[in-house]
């Protein structure tokens, strides 16, 4: 319907997205959306939206920080002793293994971007089994708290030398528990959407001209990703 | 294309067409399904307003609870303290969550923001649907959580009452939770629609100034509401772990859920009264004939409300415990709110200025917006000043306040925006000798109803009390009087637009010659908006007469 009234306007210059370009082309493409006039303007209305989620994704767990650092205020001795407990081996490690997945996933990106499927679902699968690495590490992080007793809030049973009768040592597990296991879940949800995009790679679904799915878990990957640049230092680092 | 300059004009319709997005298609699951804005606003539009529905009639019981003092009707005792404190925190969280915040961005929003910059549907429509199945989850579980457990907390949560109390405060909290990314989506997807579909020619200084409002809501609907959302899952936490933030048995701070909690809730204010102020500077510049005043300073308080909503939180914390310093600056900051609200009245009073005022339904709606929102205002700049604030914290006085900005703002708007749109929405037109009446209705109903608890609240009448000296049993009355007058008049708004749906004449395109581009195609509108992609070739509101004599 658009590509027969086009024609009557000129594409004016001042226009945000004037109606130009080739557009019975775009019409072709099964990913074109109606509403959209070209698939340019698809894209970064797409992308528009990603970068306002990333950003719902950033208060909420700023909100988390935020109570983190009152708590910290609140409890300073308890959170250094607390967080002696934790395996800063293992956080280093961790912290590696998602540095590493952002870059493979940059690379996927690219791929995808540059018309080779294959590699983009390599590279995917390899941001994945980073993803797997993370949370396998992170399994024998949790099973070492649950085996001292280091557990959230009414749950704290430690028989070591955390029990002096201040609130500080659960709090702080407690943070540490709704920071690292809500940072877990993205992670899971992480690994959902980069599955879902590495089928739909094999499928041949993705081109130059339409790769925006590859493009926005990317985004999102690397926000899960620099979540935990922030994670690591607060938890592992405290002096 | 000349069809499309037809500003100021009333006739001259094309020939309506058959389909449109009504009955083009007519099964359950075509709606059910849909990815059309129009019938999401409209499916919005009808969950709305029965939660509006519900919401009133617990006030109705609120204030019949308050008739007298001994809690009498016809002899008897009908409530308990219980029962009445369910009956205001339903009333409140009905409201504030199912009814006000969504009311109108996502119902009329979601109608008439695409057709407003000529797009033909929401950047991301999929998006759309899952934002009101969200909402339609999020009223369930709000609803079951009345009927197995009821929430006595207020709306606000505060601790540590919410962590202890019994009842289901868990679902409560979770059903905002999930009503809070419904909230979300449509503030994204809506930012994301401003952005990159105007119609061709469309700058940002050509748009609608609803559209300013909207994608300023937008903004906060997006910052804020994480914020929330996190809130709500630590309060739970708390109650289910001790994970000990919120209650100092355990080292936590309930101080710290007020600023958590008010630091989304203070820029939820503004979720619902942007929106409210962008009606109006519709209403107003299409009801005077006459181009807007000061457009670039409306669209600019619009955008400076939603920044200023983030940081006066701290007003709802004065006698709360905050430091000294903390309460100035917080009061401060306060009284700058004054600037863009005082700033949109004036403009809006300057555009009626020598204009050709008529006075249609929903200009009696704007008008009576200008006067509401204006004393409502104003008291807020009482409760601003710290010294008036701590004799006035927790009083009717701020019942009234509260009520003037989001009954005689928000909710004044909506139905002004209601009756503005009726007819582009449903191809029909209401009746306006009925509107107007229920007009008249309403605006005494809720003077009487909101005044009288001004002057209560200034003489030390707390607020949510259950019993209450008898030095106060005239005013209480006449404020349940004053409900029941308002209710009356808002039966009456239902009765007339349900029956417009088959009684009423078709609406024309145009019907109040306004110049915005929801008004260039049909009414009701074809599936894809508009039979050719309209292009901006005036600015908006120019009502000057060489656009008259073009047409």
């Amino acid at each position: 319907m658009s590509s027969s009234t086009v024609d009557l306007h000129p594409p004016d210059p001042h226009a945000p997205h004037g109606a130009h370009g080739d557009v019975a082309a775009v019409h072709d493409d099964p990913h074109h959306q109606h509403h959209f006039t070209t698939m340019e303007q698809q894209f970064d209305t797409s992308k528009i939206g990603m970068w306002l989620f990333l950003a719902t994704e950033v208060l909420t767990f700023g909100g988390l920080f935020l109570g983190f650092g009152l708590m910290q205020n609140r409890y300073p001795r308890e959170f250094v002793e607390a967080h002696e407990h934790l395996q800063r081996p293992l956080g280093a490690l961790n912290t590696v293994v998602l540095l590493v997945s952002s870059f493979t996933m940059v690379l996927a990106v690219l791929a995808a971007r540059t018309n080779q499927p294959k590699k983009t679902v390599r590279y995917l699968l390899m941001t994945i089994g980073c993803a797997c690495i993370f949370l396998g590490v992170k399994y024998f992080e949790y099973s070492h708290k649950f085996e001292e007793g280091l557990l959230p809030g009414r749950f704290y049973s430690h028989q070591g030398d955390l029990i002096a009768g201040s609130h500080g040592y659960s709090t702080f597990f407690s943070f540490y528990f709704m920071m690292t296991g809500l940072h877990g879940i993205h992670i899971l949800a992480g690994i959902g959407l980069l599955s879902w995009i590495a089928v739909r790679t094999s499928r041949g679904e993705f081109s130059n001209a339409y790769y925006t799915p590859v493009d926005l878990v990317g985004l999102f990957w690397h926000l899960v990703d620099l979540i935990w640049i922030y994670l690591f230092p607060l938890y592992y680092l405290i002096t | 294309m000349e069809h499309a300059l037809t500003s100021g004009t009333r006739i001259g319709d094309r020939p309506r067409p058959v389909k449109n997005y009504l009955n083009e298609t007519t099964t359950v699951w075509s709606w059910m399904s849909t990815l059309d804005h129009k019938r999401i606003g409209v499916m919005y539009l009808v969950g709305v307003l029965t939660a509006f529905l519900m919401g009133g009639v617990f006030a109705l019981l609120v204030r019949l609870s308050l008739l007298n003092n001994k809690h009498m009707l016809f002899g008897k005792v009908w409530v308990t303290a219980e029962t009445y404190n369910r009956f205001f925190t339903l009333h409140g969280a009905i409201m504030v969550f199912l009814f006000i915040i969504p009311a109108i961005p996502a119902s009329l929003g979601n109608v008439v923001l695409p057709l407003m910059i000529g797009a033909k549907d929401v950047a991301f429509p999929r998006l759309n649907l899952a934002s009101f199945y969200l909402w339609v989850i999020g009223a369930v579980m709000a609803i079951s959580s009345m009927v197995i457990g009821a929430v006595d907390t207020g709306w606000t949560f505060y601790t540590p009452y919410s962590t202890t109390t019994d009842g289901a405060v868990g679902l409560m909290t979770m059903a905002v939770f999930v009503l809070g990314f419904s909230s979300i989506f449509t503030g994204l997807n809506f930012i994301s629609t401003v952005h990159k579909l105007r119609a061709p020619g469309m700058g940002w200084f050509d748009m609608p100034l609803f559209i300013w409002g909207i994608y300023s809501t937008g903004v906060i609907q997006v910052l804020a509401t994480p914020v929330l959302a996190i809130t709500l899952v630590l309060l739970l936490l708390e109650r289910v772990f001790q994970i000990g933030i919120f209650d100092s048995r355990i080292g936590g701070d309930p101080v710290l859920f007020q600023h958590f909690f008010w630091f989304y809730s203070h820029p939820a204010v503004y979720i619902m009264i942007l929106p409210g102020m962008a009606i109006i500077s519709e209403l107003i510049p299409t009801f005077s004939r006459k181009t807007i005043f000061g457009y670039r300073a409306i669209a600019y308080s619009s955008v400076s409300l939603a920044l200023l909503s983030f940081i006066v939180w701290g007003h709802h914390l004065f006698v709360a415990g905050q430091s000294e310093l903390a309460t100035v600056v917080f009061s401060a900051l306060t009284f700058l709110v004054a600037l863009p609200s005082g700033v949109k009245v004036f403009n809006w009073l300057s555009t009626m200025y020598k204009g050709n005022i008529s006075f249609e339904t929903p200009m009696l709606y704007a008008i009576a917006f200008i006067v509401l929102f204006t004393i409502g205002g104003l008291t807020g700049i009482f409760l601003g000043a710290l010294s008036v604030d701590v004799h006035l914290t927790d009083t009717y006085f701020v019942v009234a306040h509260f009520h003037y900005v989001m009954m005689g703002g928000t909710v004044i708007a909506f139905l002004g925006g209601l009756h503005y749109w009726w007819p582009k929405i449903t191809g029909r037109m209401y009746s306006e000798k009925w509107g107007r009446i229920a007009t008249s209705l309403v605006f005494i109903g809720f003077n009487m109803t909101f005044f009288s608890q001004f002057i209560m609240g200034s003489r030390g009448m707390p607020r949510r009390y259950f019993n209450y000296l008898d030095q106060y049993q005239p005013i209480h009355a006449f404020s349940t009087y004053g409900s029941w007058v308002l209710g009356t008049g808002l039966f009456m708004t239902a009765i007339y637009l349900l029956a417009s749906l088959k009684y009423g004449p078709l609406a024309p395109d145009n019907p109040w010659g306004g110049t915005t581009m929801e008004w260039q195609t049909s009414s009701p509108p074809i599936s894809h908006n508009f039979e050719e992609q309209p292009v901006l070739e005036h600015e908006p509101y120019d009502y000057r007469p060489k656009t008259v004599t073009h047409a």
